[in-house]
C-alpha cells in the first residue's frame, strides 16, 4: 500500500490547487451565500471542473470515465477543501456515481455514468431520516405496485436535493425499521410526481435539503442492486463517501492550519510575534502532528480503495478510522482556528469562520465520530 | 523489477534454511540479544542466529559491506523486512550500536574509527552505552559539565553521567564531554569513546518507582582516553549530539509502533490485546460492557492505526541514505504519548488486578504488567521530554520564532 503519491497523482494534485486557488477561492462561497444564490454552487466554475475530468476521475473507462482511482478524486477532494468549494463533486461524483458503479446492472451503468461524466446528470443520496447518522434505520417504504414500486416517507440533510435530476432513494421494502434486512434502493427522477423538495440553508453555505415522499412511483428497473439485500452495498458505498469526506475535510484542516501558522508569525503583542510564546506553540506542535496523522490515514484508506485485493472488511475498518479520526481532530483545528486568530476569528469578515461552519457539517456527514468510533469497535469484534 | 524479485527468492529460501525454528516466535524480554564482551544467550538458537545474521551483515543490513554490514539498497531493504515479518522471526541483535552510534559514526567518523567499531557492532561483539545526560543536563542537555583536558596523547576525563542504560553491563561509552568552558555552551562540546574498563570509572544501578532498572550513575575520575577517539573536529561534538538524538527518537517512537500492534507482540508484555484483555476481565464475549471503556479503547486504536500509518509514510518518503529528520520529534513524541495511554487503559481493563506489586494473589502478567505501565512514565521523558519535542516541531517544522535562542547563546 503506497501512503505516497504517485507521480500522476501529484500533478493532479498540483493543478487541482493551482485551478482552486485562482478560480474558486473561498470568496467564490462567500459570494453565493450573500447574494443566496438559487442554485448554491457557481454553473461556470462547475463546468470548467467537468472540463478538467474531475466528474469522471473514478469511473472506469468503459463508462466513458477517467479511471484515475479513488487516489484521484481523493486529492481533487483535498484541493478543493482547501477553498471550500461548492460544487456538485460530492453528491454527484463521490456518492452518486460510486453507488450506481457499485450497485447498478449494466445498463444503468451504460446509460448513467457516461452523463455525469459530461456534467449533465446531478445526482442526490436520500439516506439520512434522523437528526444522527443511522443508515440501517430506514422508515420509508417501498411497497409493490403494478409495475413498479410506490415509495412512502420523508428524508433530511439530503446534500444536493433540490438541485439533483436524480435521486438514489433507500427505502424499505420488507423487514422491521431497524433491521438491515429488507433495505433496497431505487432511483428516483427529481420531478416524480408526489416528491416534495424542500431546500435547507445550512450554516456551511452548502446545498441541502428534506424531502417527503407520498405515493412516489417508479418502474421496476428503478432498483439499484438487489431488492431487500441492499444493505451490504450501500454500506460498502457509503465507505468510499466517508473516505472521500475525510480527504475533503484533510484540505480544510490544513487550510485553518496555514492560516493559524501564518498569524502566528506577523501578530505581534506585548512586543514580540505571539508565535514565539510556549504556551501557542506547543498547541501548534500538537496540531501539527494530529493532522500528519490525518493525512496518513487518508492516504491509507485511499490506497486501500484502490487495490484490488483489499477485502470489503478492511475498507469499513479503514473508512471508520479514517472519518472518525479526521471528524475529531477538524474539530480541534477548527476550534483552534478561532482562538488563536483572537478576535479576527470571530468576524465574519475574516474566512475562518467558513471552515468551522464547514467543519460541523462534514463531522456530521455520513457519521461523526462516535458513530464510527462505535462501528470501529463492532467491526474489531469488541 | 525482476532482480528484486530474485532477491525476495533468494532471501527466503536463506532465511527458510538458517533462522532456527524458535526465533520464529514473538521475542520474549529475557531473551533479548544486547551482544558485547559478556554477550549472554539465555536460549541457544540465539547465538547461532545471530552468527548467521552477522555473517551476512544483515544485523545492520543497510550498512556498507566494506565494514561487514550487509549493503543493500532501500528497496531490498524493505524485502528483507518483509520477509523476516513473514516468518515472525526475532531481531538477532538489539543494542546502541545499531539504533545509536553506529548511523553517526558511519556519518562522522574517520575512515579508522569506522574500520575498528563498525564490524563489531555488526558482530555484536561490543556493547555500547551512551553517555549523556548529567545531574545538572537533563533537557538542557548542552549545559553538560563532564571535563576532558588533553594531557599527550589522552583526553583526561573527570565528571559523572546519570540515567546511563546498561552502564554496568556495556564494553564502551560513546560520551559528550566539555572541551571548552570559554565559549558558548554548544561550542565546547565533542564527542569521544572509550573502553568501559579503563581505570577511574564507576558505575551505580537506579532503582525507579517500578522497581529496578538497566538505568546507572556513571563516574568518571581522571580517566585516560586516546585522543584518537574523539570523533569528529574538536569542540563540534553538539552536532554529531543531535543528529544521534535523533536517531535515538526514532528508536523509541518504536515505542508507540508496538503499541499499535498489541495483537502480535512486539511489546515485551505477554497480556496482548487491549480490548480482548477488557472483555476476559469483565466475562464479556461479544461485546465490551463497559461502553466508556470501550470508547476508549476505539479512540486509542484509531490513533495507533493512523500513527502506525504515519510511522510508514515517514519511511517510504525518506531517501535512501538519507536519515530521520525533524518529524522524528513528531513520531517520538506521538508514539511515546500512545504508549502512555496503552498501559492506563491496560490498567483500566484489568481493574485490581492490575494493582499487584508482588507475592501472591496475582499471576505473573499482572506484576509484570503492574511494573510496565510505571516504567512508560518515562516514555515522554527519556530521549527528550516531550516538551523538548514541541519546542523542536514548532522551530524546525513549523518556523516559528524561537524565544530560547537568547537564552541558548
Amino acid at each position: 500500500m503506497a501512503l505516497v503519491l504517485s507521480e500522476e497523482q501529484q500533478l493532479l494534485k498540483d493543478s487541482a490547487k493551482n485551478f482552486c486557488e485562482q478560480n474558486a477561492p473561498v470568496s467564490v462561497l462567500r459570494g453565493l451565500r450573500d447574494s443566496k444564490d438559487e442554485q448554491g454552487y457557481d454553473q461556470g466554475i462547475w463546468s470548467q471542473m467537468i472540463e478538467l475530468g474531475w466528474a469522471g476521475m473514478a469511473i472506469p473507462e468503459a463508462y466513458g470515465g477517467f479511471d484515475f482511482g479513488y487516489g484521484g478524486l481523493g486529492v481533487v477532494l483535498e484541493e478543493t477543501g482547501k477553498t471550500l468549494v461548492s460544487s456538485p463533486l460530492i453528491p454527484t461524483v463521490l456518492v452518486g456515481a460510486t453507488a450506481i458503479a457499485q450497485l447498478g446492472n449494466e445498463a444503468q451503468k451504460q446509460v448513467l455514468l457516461p452523463k455525469i461524466v459530461a456534467g449533465e446528470l446531478l445526482t442526490a443520496l436520500a439516506l439520512d431520516e434522523h437528526t444522527s447518522h443511522n443508515p440501517s434505520k430506514i422508515a420509508t417504504t417501498a411497497t409493490k405496485v403494478d409495475g413498479g414500486y410506490s415509495l412512502n416517507g420523508s428524508k433530511t440533510f439530503v446534500l444536493d436535493g433540490h438541485i439533483a435530476n436524480m435521486l438514489i432513494v433507500v427505502a424499505r421494502t420488507s423487514g422491521e425499521t431497524d433491521s438491515e434486512q429488507g433495505i433496497s434502493l431505487f432511483l428516483v427522477d427529481a420531478n416524480a410526481e408526489g416528491l416534495n423538495i424542500a431546500r435547507t440553508i445550512m450554516v456551511d453555505s452548502r446545498n441541502s435539503s428534506n424531502i417527503q415522499f407520498k405515493n412516489v412511483v417508479v418502474a421496476e428497473d428503478a432498483l439499484l442492486g438487489e431488492k431487500d439485500q441492499g444493505f451490504n452495498g450501500l454500506d460498502s458505498v457509503l465507505d468510499i463517501a466517508r473516505i472521500g469526506i475525510a480527504a475533503e475535510m484533510l484540505g480544510s484542516m490544513q487550510a485553518v492550519f496555514e492560516s493559524i501558522l501564518e498569524f502566528l508569525k506577523q501578530r505581534e503583542q506585548f512586543g514580540v510575534l505571539i508565535g514565539s510564546f510556549q504556551g501557542l506553540q506547543h498547541r501548534a506542535a500538537e496540531m501539527y502532528s494530529e493532522i500528519e496523522l490525518c493525512k496518513s490515514a487518508v492516504r491509507a484508506a485511499l490506497a486501500g480503495l484502490d487495490e484490488p485485493d483489499t477485502t470489503q472488511a478492511e475498507i469499513a475498518v479503514l473508512a471508520s478510522m479514517t472519518k472518525a479520526k479526521l471528524s475529531e481532530v477538524f474539530f480541534l483545528v477548527s476550534n483552534e482556528g478561532i482562538q488563536m486568530h483572537g478576535g479576527i476569528g470571530m468576524t465574519d469578515e475574516f474566512d475562518i469562520g467558513f471552515f468551522i461552519k464547514r467543519a460541523r457539517v462534514a463531522q456530521q456527514f455520513l457519521g461523526d465520530s462516535s458513530f464510527h468510533r462505535d462501528r470501529y469497535a463492532t467491526l474489531n469484534g469488541f | 523489477m525482476q532482480s528484486q524479485q530474485a532477491f525476495r527468492i533468494e532471501t527466503r529460501a536463506w532465511l527458510e534454511q538458517n533462522c532456527p525454528k524458535s526465533m520464529r516466535t514473538s521475542m520474549v524480554q529475557e531473551e533479548v540479544v544486547w551482544g558485547g564482551r559478556n554477550a549472554e544467550f539465555a536460549n541457544p538458537d540465539s547465538e547461532i542466529w545471530l552468527q548467521r545474521m552477522a555473517e551476512k551483515g544483515w544485523t545492520c543490513p543497510t550498512w556498507p559491506s566494506e565494514y561487514g554490514g550487509g549493503g543493500l539498497d532501500k528497496d531490498q531493504t524493505i524485502v528483507l523486512g518483509e520477509e523476516l515479518a513473514r516468518i515472525n522471526a526475532r531481531p538477532a541483535l538489539t543494542s546502541f550500536g545499531i539504533s545509536m552510534l553506529g548511523p553517526v559514526l558511519l556519518e562522522y567518523g574517520n575512515h579508522q574509527q569506522k574500520q575498528e567499531h563498525i564490524p563489531k557492532i555488526v558482530r555484536g561483539e561490543i556493547r555500547w552505552c551512551q553517555g549523556y545526560s548529567e545531574p545538572g543536563s537533563g533537557s538542557d542537555l548542552a549545559s553538560l559539565s563532564t571535563k576532558a583536558e588533553l594531557q599527550g596523547d589522552n583526553y583526561l576525563i573527570n565528571g559523572s553521567k546519570v540515567w546511563t542504560s546498561y552502564a554496568d553491563k556495556a564494553d564502551w561509552i560513546f560520551c559528550l564531554v566539555r572541551t571548552d568552558f570559554d565559549v558558548p555552551k554548544h561550542s565546547g562540546i565533542s564527542f569521544i569513546l572509550f573502553d568501559m574498563t579503563s581505570v577511574g570509572i564507576s558505575t551505580k544501578p537506579i532503582q525507579l518507582i517500578s522497581g529496578s532498572s538497566p538505568f546507572c550513575e556513571t563516574f568518571f575520575d581522571d580517566v585516560k582516553a586516546p585522543a584518537s577517539n574523539l570523533v569528529g573536529r574538536l569542540n563540534e561534538g553538539w552536532t554529531i549530539a543531535k543528529r544521534l538524538l535523533q536517531h535515538e527518537r526514532t528508536m523509541i517512537s518504536g515505542f508507540g509502533l508496538s503499541a499499535g500492534q498489541s495483537d502480535n507482540g512486539g511489546t515485551t508484555s505477554t497480556i496482548s490485546s487491549l480490548e480482548g484483555t477488557a472483555m476476559h476481565y469483565r466475562g464479556d464475549s461479544k461485546k465490551l460492557s463497559d461502553p466508556v471503556l470501550r470508547d476508549q479503547i476505539a479512540r486509542f486504536k484509531i490513533d495507533a492505526d493512523a500513527f502506525a500509518h504515519t510511522s510508514k509514510r515517514s519511511i517510504e518518503e525518506s531517501k535512501q541514505g538519507q536519515g530521520p529528520n525533524a518529524t522524528s520529534s513528531m513520531l517520538k513524541n506521538y508514539g511515546c504519548e500512545l504508549n502512555k495511554r496503552r498501559y492506563e487503559l491496560m490498567l483500566q481493563a484489568i481493574g485490581s488486578q492490575g494493582l499487584g506489586w508482588e507475592g501472591e494473589g496475582f499471576n505473573d502478567e499482572e506484576l509484570q504488567l503492574t511494573r510496565e505501565w510505571l516504567r512508560s512514565k518515562a516514555n515522554s521523558i527519556e530521549g527528550g521530554t516531550s516538551e523538548v519535542q514541541l519546542n523542536i516541531i514548532a522551530k524546525r517544522v513549523l518556523g516559528l520564532p524561537d524565544i530560547l535562542s537568547l537564552a541558548q547563546k
